[in-house]
């Protein structure tokens, strides 16, 4: 079988990309994409803990199986959600400042 | 389990983790917000597969149609309506300090996570959870016994999302 270890590198580094772009780029669009990179790149290591499971002897196989898969459904929920808001967040942004440098939004208030 | 399935489940996981590490530096590596996008798009497609591989088939099937068929699609839509696409929009002019630092924590951050997490699970190779754990009877049998509080709360999230990204995009409520 192909290691753990395997699924979780990707994991870690698709995560690490996800932080690097976050640091490094001005585009809030992108930004948003490597917060997605982040996110799914946890949903890989739930998976992964999920199938290759109990680590850590909690419960039976299937429950913290189950419990990985869970987890995984509910942050794709979320993460649905938050780009909805926040795609609309930046597009509110657009159209009051007709910029969309992530730099000159230092102000919380329009 | 004879070698060659082996050799080919790892050849297969080999070639889908490479696809999914080179578009993930495509999308931060990439000046235009498109081919960031595109990028982010065979990431989904990439770990879609890789659930398949882990045998979550139902996280992978909804991995492509929540994902790639629904969020990307709405980045997609946005940087249409703001023509993010035109290489002159969003000048982002080099600078190496911020991008030196990032890099810089980035290697760090792999180093130590690695060090700290890879290392004593590097060993771990048996899969302990049934084959059939992905299946969506399993799923549905579990999100409607155990976790359908979370699952309801989890509906009201979707709501006031919606409700939040309506008001967001009126001009005048």
């Amino acid at each position: 079988m192909v290691p753990l270890a395997g699924y979780l590198g990707l994991g870690l580094f698709m995560f690490t990309m996800g932080v690097v772009g976050v640091m490094i780029r001005r585009n809030p669009i992108v930004i948003f994409m490597c917060i997605e990179l982040m996110l799914n790149s946890v949903n890989l290591t739930f998976v992964a803990f999920a199938r290759y499971g109990s680590v850590t002897h909690h419960g039976s196989g299937i429950q913290s199986a189950m419990a990985g898969q869970m987890i995984v459904i509910f942050v794709m929920a979320v993460a649905a959600a938050e780009v909805a808001v926040g795609l609309g967040i930046i597009m509110a942004i657009f159209r009051l400042r007709k910029s969309i440098d992530i730099d000159d939004m230092s102000l919380l208030r329009g | 389990m004879p070698p060659t399935d082996e050799l080919a489940k790892l050849t297969l996981f080999g070639a889908l983790a490479g696809v999914a590490a080179l578009s993930a530096v495509g999308v931060v590596a990439f000046g235009n917000a498109v081919r960031s996008a595109l990028c982010l798009i065979a990431n989904f497609f990439c770990l879609a597969f890789l659930y398949f591989t882990l045998n979550a088939e139902l996280l992978g099937i909804t991995q492509v149609i929540v994902y790639t068929g629904a969020i990307m699609v709405l980045f997609l839509f946005v940087i249409m309506l703001l023509n993010f696409g035109s290489p002159q929009f969003l000048k982002e002019p080099p600078d190496y300090l911020r991008k030196g630092i990032g890099i810089l924590f980035g290697v760090v951050l792999f180093g130590l996570i690695s060090s700290q997490v890879l290392m004593p699970l590097a060993k771990v190779k048996a899969t302990t959870a049934p084959d059939d754990y992905g299946a969506p009877q399993q799923i549905g049998l579990s999100l409607f016994t155990t976790y359908v509080w979370p699952f309801e709360v989890a509906s009201i999230l979707l709501l006031i999302g919606i409700v939040g990204s309506i008001m967001l995009a009126k001009r005048k409520i």
